[in-house]
């Protein structure tokens, strides 16, 4: 069904526009097979759009997109077994019908599905297993939307914004589900405007705004391109920094900020700590209350677009 | 939460175990929901007893006979074009068919599901009529194949102009719109009162419309036991062969 060989997604150069405002720009992205891929941006940044071309339900006005190998609207008939859907509005499908005649019910589309029962279960909703989907919380719903969306055994899950409504307990749960996923060889497409869940579920993460890439890469290449970080710590005061310096790779600076408190700024890598700890022993110095502070995505963001992540 | 293996196993299922599933869930939800109880099921016997009062206006020979003919044809419109389109409309709004759209389910078995939900839901009306229509001294004629050729193609319309409206128009317009259409189909398409008593140039026009047709055919058959109602069949294949290629090829999902 899916030809062999290809990414599970590729996007090149998509334009989206509704009326005379484009609300995705040229954008472009790779998904490869099993791995993740967490599309992050404020909301408005065209996420969804995007998502939603992919799923064949939104028509792209130029640029090309294969998903599986395929086109999302000629050939839908082969990718919908194959590909797993989380809408962002609720869990749609019949909101009269329990959640598990739901399940149920998906199941009964798919060749090899997943005993309804056992998913249910093992999203944490056997408790309300007879509760009409619209009586669940909205929680629940998400939940019970993830569980529709695999219920079918696809190689390929689109998940926008699976965490939303989510008590932190059930977003760390979903998160491990995501990561089983990924271990079972899934390939995953999450849209979210939460930093962390983007740093620590994906492979990849592209920072989109305004219908642009941003910045793309892994969550460790974005977080350290093109920019320093820090490593405090205290320690007796009047030391000669001096051979420190010497000792760290070029580009590293050390500086006395306070008496007693050091300020070590440059690319934050583990050679980096050790070349510095090694340093102080050296010195027969014990370095108090060593902190590494690296930059977030968040940082990233406000870096590239001027603006706060969250609003 | 994660006891379960995602290893990838995509495919379809057979259409007929879908199609099963599908109809199973339809039908289930039209008789969980009370509004379409009430429309499908207590109105029409409502109504079997009210016309059956002389009040409206008068009938040579049995009332009843003329009636109970009347109610199936109206049950029949009731369920496949308004509740059908209404149900509908509203599922295209909530995005249930939207997300319905995402799922291995191909459409045509998704329609088929909700036409075969119907046909089971007209058993259940036209028996229950029957069995009230007999206790009121009913005694059909005619051929019950013949009336089971007219309540399919008869829902095969109504299906078709059900679908086409509630895929092409606003939830609330099709609220609107499916409620109007069934009352100027009572009363001016042949069911609550014969077309005879409206004048000669009304009826040449009102008997093409489905509900009429559907109605006199049933009348002919069971009314007045006459055999193929040859004229009525031709005006249902008319409507059901305009209105289903149109819902199929402008039903918007979304
Ligand atoms: N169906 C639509 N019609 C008109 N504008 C839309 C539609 N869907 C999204 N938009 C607009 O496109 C932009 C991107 O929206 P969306 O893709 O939903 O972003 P995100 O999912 O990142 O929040 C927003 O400005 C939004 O208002
Ligand atoms: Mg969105």
């Amino acid at each position: 069904m899916s030809a062999p060989g290809t990414a599970a997604v590729e996007v090149r150069d998509l334009v989206k526009a509704y009326g005379s405002r484009r609300a995705v720009d040229g954008l472009s992205l790779t998904v490869e097979r099993g791995a993740v891929l967490a599309l992050l941006g404020p909301n408005g940044a065209g996420k969804t759009t995007t998502i939603e071309v992919c799923e064949g339900f939104r028509r792209a006005d130029s640029g090309s997109v294969r998903v599986l190998g395929l086109d999302p609207i000629t050939d839908a008939a082969a990718l919908r077994p194959a590909v797993g859907v989380m809408l962002q509005d609720g869990v749609g499908g019949y909101t009269g019908a329990r959640a598990i005649e739901l399940l149920r019910l998906f199941a009964s589309y798919a060749a090899h599905p997943h005993d309804p029962e056992t998913l249910l279960a093992s999203v944490g909703l056997a408790d309300v297993a007879a509760t009409p989907v619209k009586r669940l919380s909205g929680g629940q719903q998400q939940r019970l939307s993830l569980a529709l969306a695999l219920v079918a055994r696809p190689e390929l899950v689109f998940l926008d914004e699976p965490t939303a409504g989510m008590d932190p307990q059930a977003r760390r749960a979903t998160w491990d589900f995501i990561r089983k996923l990924r271990a079972d060889g899934v390939s995953v497409v999450l849209t979210t405007h939460f930093l962390d869940e983007a740093e620590q579920l994906a492979d990849t993460v592209v920072v989109i705004d305004a219908g642009r890439v941003v910045a793309a890469g892994s969550p460790a290449e974005l977080t350290r391109a093109g920019a320093e970080g820090q490593i405090r710590f205290r320690a007796t005061p009047g030391l000669r920094l001096v051979s420190l310096i010497a000792a760290m790779p070029d580009g590293t600076t050390a500086l006395e900020e306070e008496s007693g408190r050091y300020l070590v700024s440059g690319d934050v890598t583990p050679q980096l700590l050790a070349t510095l700890t090694a340093w102080c022993a050296g010195q027969g110095v014990l370095a108090e209350n060593l902190a590494v502070e690296r930059r977030t995505l968040e940082d990233v963001f406000l870096e590239l677009t001027g603006r706060d992540l969250r609003t | 939460m994660t006891d379960v293996s995602y290893v990838p196993a995509p495919g379809a299922a057979p259409r007929t175990r879908m199609l099963a599933a599908q109809t199973g869930m339809e039908l289930r939800l039209l008789l969980r929901n009370g509004e379409q109880v009430g429309l499908t099921l207590v109105i029409p016997l409502l109504l079997l007893f009210f016309f059956n009062l002389p009040l409206l206006y008068s009938l040579d020979g049995s009332r009843i006979a003329f009636v109970a003919p009347s109610i199936i044809a109206l049950a029949v419109m009731s369920a496949a074009f308004t509740g059908l389109a209404i149900g509908t409309g509203f599922e295209r709004k909530y995005a249930v068919l939207k997300r319905l759209g995402a799922t291995a389910l191909p459409r045509s078995v998704l329609l088929g599901g909700k036409t075969l939900a119907v046909l089971l839901l007209e058993i259940v009306q036209v028996a229950l009529i029957t069995v009230f229509a007999l206790a009121l001294g009913w005694r059909p004629h005619g051929d019950p194949l013949l009336v089971f050729v007219l309540v399919a193609l008869g829902t095969a319309a109504f299906v078709g102009l059900g679908l086409l409206v509630a895929g092409t128009l606003r939830a609330e317009v099709t609220l609107a719109a499916a409620n109007l259409a069934w009352l100027i189909l009572l009363f001016a398409g042949g069911i609550a009162i014969p077309l005879s008593k409206y004048p000669h140039a009304a009826t040449e026009v009102l008997q093409y419309l489905p509900s009429a047709a559907l109605s006199d055919g049933l009348h002919q058959v069971l009314q007045h036991g006459h055999g193929i109602p040859l004229h009525d069949l031709l005006a249902l294949i008319g409507w059901a062969g305009a209105a289903l290629p149109a819902a199929a090829r402008w039903f918007r999902w979304e």
